[in-house]
């Protein structure tokens, strides 16, 4: 859909400008006259959204770098004293804090629709492999943040996932070791590690930020998949960006921001972990080490395989899978509304994240949710059904499924409404 | 829709099995509910009964716990417990602060005790022991936690640190045996806890004329200690409330523009 633009200067400055740095027209073609599908739903916002808090935590964030100390005697007091004496300084922290939430929040639901209609399909195989690669580098800057205010938590979570590292001695003796002492740049998580994590914290969101402009020029080339997964056969099937869309994002953003607020103003504290408010201490380990509710599903993988390197493989291979998403579909069809059976297995993969989510949240040896059965099982089952998803039924389902007859045009059955 | 109500009806049978399977010995009862004043969207401190706890914890806790984070200058800013300029003052002065070297380069006065100086708005809370050694050596090997985070460090938050607080007095059940220098308190982990019963019935001589039973009195502090832990609280419910407001109705707005720009297209 990137044809040829379509902008004209209007004035003696635009047309100057448009001859030297044509910056007006790359606005207008990418922003106010961009051609999308007319079909797009309520979960086609979450990339606005997505834009926006990555703006919001990189805003809060550089103000409150202004005023926390990455030292691992002052970091934790140094926090406190941005909650206590620092103008609205518990406004930027607790903003900074449940972003991260509503960040993750968001992506979740953005890449389950990605994968409900189909949108890594050719032509955006990249489009989708650059989602994911700033999904894992949203992960690794999440997981750093964390381990910045020095509490309990951040301490001891830094130490368990800095020790998935030491699992490849079993491949080459001591080279997983090896490994960990350089990340920590010493023989433990010490005033060393907080301080390159602090450095890397600062420095990742603007690798995100380089990585979504790539996501977004790899989206305005085959321009928006759209909810019945067809391709724009012409204008009629399209509206410009702006106003139809500009003002469709804004709205469901500001609804977002309302949940943003109740979390920030109302409930600061209730999606993070009251370890975390005890000064860290490496000689106490907590009764339960327990990450962020967004990395429980993958958490609950990890601690479901007994032995630590292969947990570690299924860890990184659960996320590394992602990439090749685009290959193991073999349907022709994107969209899941068109699809009988992989619908039934999409859904199933959702409650199945949610059960794996419920299963990291738990002790290592406690019954799932209520319920008589030990949660490691549940989070076995669950694991195998998150590959089996990927690896077996998406490349098998494509072959065998019948899918419903798919509409002529996008502009047909919106009119036929 | 009758699967659901099966799955549901299912659950349910679990979950009523899950929890009438009564807990082992040592874990920890649920701590009680206590209705604050701070809670909800419009929840505020209680100001009297952030003096009255200001008083407990002064008069009692301070004895073995820090309170290292807060300032003196907080006792009398907006949302606090609202001493005037002058009490906060006079309440600062009246604790030592740890100073020296003097310019004559001492760190003791002449009778080898290490210098102080009467505390200003701008100081902390001073700690009860120089430090972790001399703490643990006075509590019988216990370290007893600093109380400025100490709400929001313990799931639970106010109504556990209450029920720690008012859980003591109570006879142990037959087979439990206390350990020998703990206490027991059915609202700990394990049971045994090492620090004594820190509150008593009259343990403070309130000047407001409010009767000093244990309930009262951990209701205060609790009431303090949230506050010390969450000093801006209810500058922060008081903004939310004019945020989430003004974000509705502008969502109201931005709806009526994306009917009004839509509404050709459908």
């Amino acid at each position: 859909m990137s044809g040829p633009s379509a902008y004209v200067p209007t004035t003696a400055l635009t047309r100057w400008l448009d001859t030297r740095l044509p910056v007006v027209r790359f606005a207008a073609d990418t922003i106010t006259n961009f051609p999308t599908p007319r079909n797009l739903n309520f979960w086609y916002t979450f990339g606005g959204i997505l834009t926006f808090c990555l703006g919001v935590q990189i805003v809060t964030g550089i103000v409150l770098a202004m005023h926390y100390v990455p030292n691992s005697d002052l970091a934790f007091n140094s926090v406190e004293a941005i909650m206590r004496d620092v103008n609205y300084g518990w406004l930027l922290r607790y903003i900074h804090m449940n972003g991260a939430s509503m960040f993750f929040l968001a992506v979740y639901i953005h890449m389950f629709r990605g994968l409900y209609y189909g949108s890594y399909k050719a032509p955006r195989e990249i489009l989708w492999i650059l989602g994911v690669i700033i999904f894992v580098t949203m992960i690794a800057t999440a997981f750093m943040g964390y381990v910045l205010p020095w509490g309990q938590m951040s301490f001891w979570a830094a130490t368990v996932i800095t020790n998935l590292f030491s699992a490849f001695d079993q491949v080459v003796p001591h080279l997983g070791t090896a490994i960990t002492t350089w990340l920590w740049g010493g023989f433990g998580v010490s005033d060393a590690t907080l301080n390159r994590f602090y450095s890397l914290h600062y420095l990742l969101p603007f690798v995100i930020a380089g990585l979504v402009g790539l996501h977004i020029w790899a989206l305005h080339v085959p321009g928006n998949n759209n909810p019945l997964g067809i391709d724009v056969k012409g204008p009629q099937d399209t509206v410009p960006f702006h106003p139809y869309y500009t003002v469709k994002d804004l709205f469901y953003l500001v609804l977002f921001t309302v949940l943003f607020a109740v979390f920030v103003f109302e409930a600061p504290n209730m999606l993070g972990h009251s370890d975390n408010y005890i000064p860290a201490n490496p000689l106490v380990t907590p009764k339960d080490i327990v990450p962020e509710w967004y990395f429980l599903p993958f958490y609950a993988m990890l601690r479901s395989i007994p032995q630590k390197l292969v947990g570690v493989i299924v860890l990184f291979g659960s996320m590394l899978t992602l990439v090749f998403i685009p290959w193991l579909d073999t349907s022709k069809v994107r969209s899941s509304r068109f699809r009988p059976i992989f619908k039934w297995l999409f859904w199933i993969l959702v409650v199945d994240g949610i059960a794996l989510g419920i299963c990291g949240s738990e002790s290592v040896d406690a019954n799932f949710f209520y319920t008589p059965i030990p949660a490691v099982w549940v989070a076995r089952f669950g694991t195998l059904y998150y590959y089996a998803f990927f690896w077996l039924l998406m490349p098998l389902v494509g072959l065998i499924e019948k899918p419903d007859r798919l509409p002529d045009s996008i502009a047909k059955p919106v009119l036929a409404k | 829709m009758r699967t659901c109500f099966g799955f549901g009806f299912a659950f349910a049978v679990i979950l009523g099995a899950a929890t009438a399977a009564s807990a082992a010995p040592g874990d920890p009862l649920p701590p009680k509910t206590v209705a604050w004043s701070f809670d909800g969207p419009f929840g505020h401190y209680d100001r009297g009964a952030l003096k009255r706890g200001f008083q407990v914890y002064t008069e009692v806790c301070s004895a073995c716990h820090s309170l290292n984070l807060v300032s003196f200058h907080a006792l009398s800013e907006p949302g606090g417990p609202g001493f005037t300029e002058a009490e906060m003052k006079a309440i600062a002065a009246s604790h030592k602060i740890a100073a020296g070297p003097n310019d004559k380069g001492d760190t003791v006065d002449s009778s080898g005790n290490p210098l102080t100086r009467p505390g200003t708005p701008a100081d902390h809370f001073p700690p009860p022991f120089a430090n972790e050694q001399a703490a643990r050596a006075a509590n019988n090997g216990a370290l007893p936690p600093d109380q400025s985070v100490l709400v929001k460090a313990r799931e639970g938050g106010s109504d556990y640190v209450y029920s720690i607080c008012s859980g003591y007095g109570q006879t142990p059940p037959a087979g439990f045996t206390v350990m020998t220098g703990k206490y027991y308190n059915p609202y700990f982990d394990g049971w045994n806890i090492s620090m004594p019963q820190p509150i008593a019935d009259s343990s403070v001589t309130y000047s407001d004329g409010t009767k000093a039973t244990i309930d009262q009195e951990c209701r205060d502090v609790v009431t303090f200690l949230t506050w010390a832990a969450e000093p801006k609280m209810e500058e922060r419910k008081h903004l939310g409330f004019e945020v989430i407001l003004f974000l509705l109705g502008f969502s109201f707005l931005l709806y009526l523009t994306y009917r009004r720009v839509w509404r050709d297209m459908h």
